[in-house]
């Protein structure tokens, strides 16, 4: 029983320790009041916006706390208004947008590209044609040596080897971008498989999460598949050139993907940017994107709380925010998206009145 | 008098609050999974599609049901030589001996690695060395998801065994040797037919653990929502399709797999249930 009380007496004194050592940090950099932002959604952006967040946090005492808990579950904490802005790598469609509660906008934070990842030894510069990529993942080619893939590569040779797809097994914006980018070059695929976060997979197997794909490509041979290009770029991860609209053969990196968005973007931002006609472009690209409520009273929420949230999203359009995306591997909005993205945010409101100016 | 009062008060509140939280799960799992069950009838058990995809969407349990039980009754089946050996000589043969410690250590400590560390061993160690035995799909697939599973419940069944093994009363053992029987006459007509129900039980707790088994099986069965066509398929069970799809899903999928999960909770409440009766039987 001692014992007893003197262990919860411990754990009672250390609480306190830590808790006193947090507010004397806390007390250096908080020039604002304690505010705290909470937001969730879309796991793809998460390290980007983990390291300008803390950023932020450290020179406004703005504290902000991301949840990566997927597109869905951002899109759902929204509806539910349970944060102050949720994230996500596909945009509402009309009909989603018609089932929230409120008027919700979008603003893009930085562009993303998924990569065709695959595990040949000795075969460096693989070029898939969009007849390729619809026979491999539909299952019409299963083997390397198939003269088709040979025809494409001059001078590559290939293996006598059995082709493995790995896909994604959970839902994921990664699988969205590839599978809306295959629904647009191949009638085939968008009859049987169509687009969305998660497929009926005509062939191949499922890994769970960009680092379960890479690394089950990277423990078979011949395996091939589709991995966020944050990741596989971080990774160094052997990729495959893909073609774009204009017949090109891109290999993925962070110019090739900025490319994609150089094109002209509606004002609502809402566009999957696949298959770009920027001949520089790399196609599997796209925006992810934050959302919020277009009018920020709702929840009890305080103006100080709505505008510090805008402020937040205004920054993260900001020169010094998109400068950042790089050394984690995405690739900055354009100026002309930034400036949208800006114009946006000035449409935001509260009690019917204009937020930022 | 007073104490007596405060122990019965606190006894009464823990077991109305696992009361409560069971039925609260039930409760919850049944009202999920209503909107599934109401788009797609009884035929969601018995539907094998799996299709997400907007507009075309259909959903069935079929292929997951079919790959949980696979998985689970062939784990069982490889897992019941060995740790029926196991049990009896740790509980009897070389009972006490250090050998006997030595492996029961072992044994206890096989059933504490977690799940993942299973899963991982798995990928890293077990398929490569099936593919170089040349098992088709890279060595994903239901075979290799029933020996992880296999290495998993063995500690289970066989502690679960042992115990019961060693609570068989010495008098019997001394009797059936005093009249000259052998120790495999011993083992096989007095300790496992005295034994015999907590022996089965052991091993119906061990084939519910299989049962809900998620993430080793996830790293290794390939994932592929299909009816599996044969032991070296790929195919997926309902605990992992719930792990690996819940993040994304929401509507009539979220539904979808909330029903799984009830399916689940069902299967293994059956199979319980037919544990509890054949040792009711058999005692």
């Amino acid at each position: 029983m001692k014992q007893f009380v003197i262990i919860i007496l411990a754990v009672f004194l250390l609480g306190a320790c830590s808790n006193s050592s947090k507010k004397n940090g806390n007390e250096k950099s908080a020039t604002s009041s304690d505010l705290t932002i909470t937001a969730a959604g879309a796991t793809f952006p998460m390290p980007y916006y983990n390291m300008v967040f803390n950023q932020y946090s450290d020179e406004t005492g703005v504290q902000i706390t991301y949840g990566g808990i997927g597109s869905g579950g951002g899109i759902r904490s929204l509806t539910d208004k349970v944060v102050d802005f949720g994230a996500t790598d596909a945009y509402l469609d009309d009909e989603q947008l018609a089932e929230m509660p409120a008027e919700v906008v979008h603003i893009p934070t930085v562009l993303g590209a998924v990569v065709i990842a695959y595990n040949l030894p000795g075969v460096d510069g693989l070029k898939l044609s969009n007849e390729l990529l619809e026979k491999i993942f539909m299952g019409e080619i299963t083997n390397w040596n198939d003269p088709l893939i040979a025809q494409n590569n001059a001078g590559l040779s290939f293996p006598d080897k059995e082709i493995t797809f790995i896909h994604r097994s959970d839902g994921s914006g990664t699988t969205f971008i590839f599978s809306d980018y295959m629904t647009k070059v191949s009638s085939k695929w968008a009859e049987a498989v169509g687009t969305g976060k998660s497929l009926q997979w005509p062939v191949g197997m499922g890994a769970k999460g960009n680092p379960g794909v890479a690394g089950t490509i990277s423990q078979t041979e011949g395996a091939i598949g589709y991995i966020g290009s944050e990741y596989a770029f971080a990774q160094k991860i052997q990729t495959a050139q893909v073609q774009n609209s204009a017949g090109n053969y891109i290999t993925p990196s962070i110019a090739s993907v900025s490319a994609a968005a150089k094109g002209a973007i509606p004002d609502d931002t809402r566009i999957m940017l696949t298959n770009s006609d920027d001949p520089e472009s790399y196609p599997i690209s796209g925006f992810t994107w934050i959302i919020l409520y277009k009018e920020q009273n709702y929840n009890g929420r305080s103006k100080e709380q709505a505008l510090a949230t805008l402020k937040l999203l205004d920054w993260l359009e900001s020169e010094s925010a998109q400068s950042q995306a790089e050394t984690v591997h995405y690739a900055p909005l354009p100026q002309a998206t930034a400036e949208k993205a800006k114009t946006i945010l000035r449409t935001v409101t509260y009690n019917g009145t204009q937020l930022l100016n | 008098m007073n104490s007596d009062k405060i122990t019965k008060g606190v006894l009464i509140f823990a077991s109305a609050i696992i009361l409560l939280v069971a039925g609260g799960m039930a409760l919850s799992l049944v009202e999920g999974a209503i909107p599934a069950f109401k788009n797609f009838g009884l035929n969601f058990i018995f539907n094998n599609n799996w299709n997400p995809t907007r507009g075309k969407e259909n959903y069935g349990a079929l292929p997951f049901i079919a790959g949980t039980l696979i998985t689970s009754v062939t784990a069982l089946i490889i897992s019941l030589p060995l740790s029926f050996s196991a049990s009896l000589f740790l509980g009897e043969y070389y009972r006490g001996t250090k050998m006997a410690k030595v492996l029961g250590m072992m044994v206890d400590l096989l059933a504490g690695i977690p799940s993942i560390v299973y899963g991982l061993w798995g990928f890293y160690v077990l398929r490569p060395l099936l593919v170089d035995l040349g098992l088709p799909n890279q060595g994903f697939g239901i075979f290799t998801a029933s020996i992880i599973l296999a290495i998993m419940i063995i500690p289970y069944a066989t502690s679960l065994s042992n115990e019961i093994i060693l609570m068989v009363p010495n008098e019997l053992k001394e009797a059936a040797y005093s009249l000259g029987a052998t120790k495999s006459e011993v083992i096989f007509n007095v300790i496992v037919p005295s034994a015999r129900s907590g022996i089965i039980a052991g091993y119906i707790l061990s084939f519910g653990r299989a049962l809900g088994e998620t993430m080793a099986v996830t790293m290794l069965i390939g994932n592929a929502n299909v009816i599996p066509d044969g032991f070296f398929s790929t195919g997926n069970t309902m605990a992992s399709v719930i792990a690996n799809q819940f993040g994304e899903a929401d509507g009539l999928k979220l539904s979808s797999l909330i029903a799984i999960g009830l399916l689940l909770f069902l299967i293994t409440g059956i199979i319980n249930a037919i544990g509890k009766f054949i040792i009711k039987r058999m005692a």
